[in-house]
């Protein structure tokens, strides 16, 4: 057999920064990428809650949606062919939690789509970029320029402190609201720097996500770590974070075999894209989703807290009681919550649908080295969100 | 007492023909923050290259192996309440359990410190 060549790992912009600063690269998505720093996951992670963390997921895609038209109203109409999202509602400004679907309902990926006022905005998963530029390709050409954003780099600054310390380099982020999202300029040692910033990020945290120039992301980051409040903060951390704040992650929680409803993300699917809705339907797997947003799904992404210290992890077989040899779901992502002090995971239970039906069962097993450990339903987030509506 | 080294990252402190067996500290920095940990039960027959316990830190789960054939005499309870330990004092009081050894011959293999050092380079 010929031996294979290893797989190059791309570099990110910051990739000097992260080695400088001690980081632990490992591969992710195809990148080489720091899972954590010299503090490590825990501290990382505690840090981001208590103080501000800072990421980079310059990994992540950007995709700029610019209507032929000039008029984004067309971007957003085309672009609801691909997502059961209401994308025309999305006012300038503002950006929205989306999903590309496929046609048996399953979940192609999940993104972010900001309204930029003249175009659309979009934020993708790394693992998926490539294929989503090409579904966009392939379905919105006729009304929409498809333009992939490689010359930016993507950071998020998240915490209870990330407001004031941007504030320092751009004064008018401080009066943003959570999901709010458009240019700014940030100015770092008197120099403008012609970024894109929006109220969110996936920490659970009150924070931002900052598109920049790749030229000029180690100048901007390094001005936010040189802040006393701001530490770096590697994908461990991000993975400990999103957790506890019961979000997905792509490939793990959802993907092309789980639907919105299953995974428990109906609040995504605004009214008016469902059935008796203005624009009801008309997107990929429309005619299973709209269904079973009606009548449900026969299991669910639920929150599950093991009762144990032991951590439970993805994959990990359940059952419906500790004597049980049959399956009857699985673990998609689990570990320890720093800020529980315990272990946390979430999964899919099965919901019965018959009339009368009691809904996914308190109590379930998982399988971890050969013992049935137990785990209590428990609703999502974990740890309570702290965004800044 | 004599103190040897295994491949896997174990350390043996050996008095007698009781050994105690934790991890390096060379293990609990690869490991990172650990967070969980699984001994074995008192009494327990252990055969050399088994898992015999299980570490955990916040991002994975690590099994120790039974670095030698034998008997579990005792386990460190308080390293189960406090896994931090591990990260803390990976080479005193984060030891995970003693076993009455049945072979000294397996020892023969095990490397010393200055071994030891070189291997983890």
């Amino acid at each position: 057999m010929l031996a294979r060549e290893p797989e190059s790992l791309r570099r990110v912009p910051l990739h000097d920064l992260h080695v400088a600063r001690g980081g632990k690269m490992v591969p992710f998505a195809g990148y080489d990428m720091p899972v954590q720093y010299a503090a490590g996951v825990l501290k990382e992670h505690l840090q981001t809650r208590a103080s501000a963390g800072l990421f980079d997921v310059s990994h992540m895609g950007q995709i700029a949606l610019r209507p032929k038209s000039g008029r984004v109203e067309d971007a957003a109409k085309a672009l609801e062919r691909l997502v059961p999202q209401d994308i025309l509602g999305i006012a300038p400004g503002r950006q929205r939690y989306a999903l590309f679907t496929n046609d048996t309902g399953g979940i192609l990926d999940d993104l972010m789509v900001a309204n930029f006022g003249d175009h659309l905005f979009l934020v993708v998963n790394a693992a998926c970029k490539t294929q989503d530029e090409a579904h966009l390709r392939k379905h919105l050409s006729d009304v929409c320029h498809i333009e992939s954003l490689t010359d930016r780099a993507l950071i998020a600054l998240q915490g209870p402190r990330a407001e004031s310390v941007l504030a320092q380099f751009a004064p008018a982020v401080a009066s943003m609201t959570f999901m709010d999202a458009g240019p700014q300029t940030i100015a770092v040692n008197g120099k403008a720097l012609a970024c894109f910033v929006s109220r969110s990020g996936y920490t659970g945290e009150d924070g931002y996500e900052i598109s920049v120039p790749a030229a000029d992301v180690a100048l901007l980051a390094t001005a936010l770590l040189d802040h006393p409040d701001v530490l770096p903060i590697g994908l461990g951390a991000r993975d400990s974070l999103r957790l506890e704040a019961g979000l997905c992650l792509y490939g793990h929680d959802i993907d092309e075999t789980t639907t919105p409803v299953e995974a428990a993300l109906e609040w995504s699917i605004q009214k008016i894209r469902r059935s008796g809705g203005e624009r009801a339907g008309g997107f990929p797997g429309a005619d299973i989703i709209l269904s079973q947003l009606q009548t449900g799904a026969t299991r669910r992404r639920v929150g599950l807290r093991p009762e144990g210290r032991a951590p439970v992890r993805e994959n990990a077989p359940l059952f419906a009681d500790a004597s049980s040899t049959s399956q009857i779901g699985k673990i998609t992502s689990g570990g320890f919550g720093p800020s529980l002090n315990a272990p946390v995971a979430m999964g899919y239970l099965p919901k019965p649908q018959s009339p009368g039906a009691k809904g996914v069962a308190e109590m379930s097993f998982a399988e971890v080295r050969g013992q049935k450990l137990p785990l209590k339903l428990s609703a999502m987030p974990f740890v309570a969100n702290t965004y800044k509506r | 007492m004599t103190t040897l080294f295994t491949t896997d990252h174990e350390w043996l402190s050996i008095d007698g023909d009781i050994v105690t067996v934790g991890v390096t500290d060379y293990a609990q920095s690869q490991l990172g923050d650990v967070v969980f940990v699984e001994l074995p039960k008192v009494g327990a027959k252990l055969k050399k290259a088994a898992a015999a316990a299980v570490v955990e830190s916040v991002k994975a789960a690590s099994d120790v192996y039974a670095p030698i054939t034998g008997e579990v005499t005792e386990v460190n309870e308080e390293l189960v309440a406090d896994p931090a330990l591990v990260n803390s004092d990976a080479g005193g009081k984060a030891w995970f359990f003693k076993i009455r050894i049945a072979d000294k011959s397996e020892l023969d293999g095990l490397m010393d410190e200055a071994a030891y050092k070189a291997h983890t380079g």
